[in-house]
């Protein structure tokens, strides 16, 4: 099977200048980009398979002696390709703020307390079907130094491969209905309402777990379609 | 047809997942890319990534893709394939002066299209905070006679493809700085 990458798809993503978020400031190209050709260099990419993950590595509430405190959900999903199929084997990385909403990166200062039952990162590889599966505690929002009292949504990052260079993909999962959405500049960055709106987990009762965990869905679409569709 | 789900900046605390040898997990990627079985031509690669102020960002990821030493990716879409265990793919945070350093091999040429050659590279992604999808680049090298007939350099205005050109700074050792914005801005691509 071979793989095109166009790009209209590609406007779904957040420019790179986006003023109200300031980090983009100084960090934003201000020359065009270059258009290049797809080559093999573009068209291949990492392979990391099964052999990546530990056996704990999916459930972040039991890389620890004891249970994290917050909220325990399940977050699982689909990943596929602009053709809605499967993207299979592979390798997922997750990492977030603990229910207090803090992170045990060095550079986090946030008031709020570190809690030792919970590191905050994980991975995991899609099955056959594009499938993936997380055990987590449900971050909290935080503080950050953007504009005067901002605070995140509640997120977990997401880290991505898919088929080639092309396809790789890091983002952010939020949850439905949070408050914050309005007020952050990095939410608010990507200009299609629809486009931001994919970022949004789903509250699912199917994978809702009864008197354990609340279920939550977030399908993942990454760049690729089939060079040689069944319709033109 | 399914719509792409957008980016989002991979924020500045990243390291723990990501790479996080300081933090005491296993990392299967790292900035070290030679593996026992690879050949070639050892190279250290070492640079800086500094923001549209001069100033060095601290809290980036490099990643790095390439063919090995003769022109091979380690993928299906390359029939190839390398006869070594050498992957290509590396990552690296850069430190507190923006500071980021890779150990690999040279590459070799690589197909180009309508069957011309490439010029040696490497291609390369740069995250970080503030930065809202994924740069993409590539580093070429210094002295490659390749790099004249390049398909891809030759689309870069000829006044800019030196900021995608690796110095030699000594015997198997390059230096590449990444410039995110302003003077000496490095050339970054949409593919």
């Amino acid at each position: 099977m071979s793989l095109v990458y166009p790009r209209e798809g590609l406007k779904a993503h957040p420019p790179y200048l986006h003023a109200d978020y300031v980090g983009t400031l100084k960090r934003a190209p201000q020359k065009p980009l270059v258009i290049i050709p797809h080559t093999l260099s573009e068209l291949t990419g990492p392979v990391y398979g099964h052999e990546t993950v530990g056996a704990d590595d999916a459930d972040l509430t039991r890389q620890h002696a004891g249970e994290p405190l917050g909220e325990r959900i399940i977050v699982s999903g689909r990943v596929l390709d602009e053709d809605g199929r499967p993207v299979p084997d592979t390798l997922i990385e997750i990492w977030q703020a603990n229910a207090a909403g803090r992170y045990i990166h060095k550079v986090d200062q946030h008031d709020a307390p570190l809690d030792p039952n919970f590191t905050g990162a994980g991975r995991c590889v899609t099955d056959a079907e594009g499938r993936y599966r997380f055990v987590t505690v449900k971050p909290g929002a935080y503080p950050w130094r953007n504009h005067p009292n901002a605070w995140r949504p509640a997120h977990i990052h997401f880290s991505l491969f898919g088929h080639s260079f092309l396809s790789r993909l890091v983002t952010q999962m939020y949850f439905p209905g949070d408050p914050l959405f309005a007020y952050d500049p990095i939410f608010q960055s990507i200009p299609d309402p629809k486009a931001r709106e994919r970022l949004i987990s789903r509250f699912d009762l199917d994978t809702t777990k009864p008197e354990w965990a609340l279920g939550y869905r977030f399908d993942i679409v990454l760049r690729g379609r089939n060079a040689t569709p069944m319709e033109a | 047809m399914a719509d792409l789900t957008p980016s989002q900046t991979v924020g500045p605390y990243f390291a723990y997942a990501l790479t996080p040898r300081d933090y005491g997990r296993v990392e299967f990627v790292t900035g070290n890319l030679v593996t026992p079985s690879t050949t070639g031509e050892r190279i250290r690669i070492e640079g800086r990534v500094r923001d549209g102020d001069g100033a060095p960002v601290p809290d980036a990821m490099i990643e790095i893709w390439q063919a090995d030493a003769e022109g091979r990716y380690a993928h299906p879409a390359d029939e190839r394939r390398p006869n070594s265990d050498f992957v290509g793919f590396g990552r690296a945070a850069t430190g507190a002066d923006g500071a980021f350093f890779f150990e690999t091999i040279k590459p070799g040429p690589v197909p180009g299209p309508d069957g011309a050659a490439q010029a040696p590279h490497i291609s390369v992604g740069v995250f970080a905070r503030g930065v809202l999808k994924r740069l993409h680049t590539r580093l070429y090298f210094d002295g490659e006679a390749a790099n004249a007939a390049d398909p891809v350099l030759a689309l870069v205005p000829a006044e800019r493809r030196a900021t995608l050109v690796a110095r030699k700074a000594g015997e198997g050792r390059y230096t590449w700085d990444i410039v995110l914005q302003g003077e000496g801005e490095t050339v970054f691509f949409e593919a």
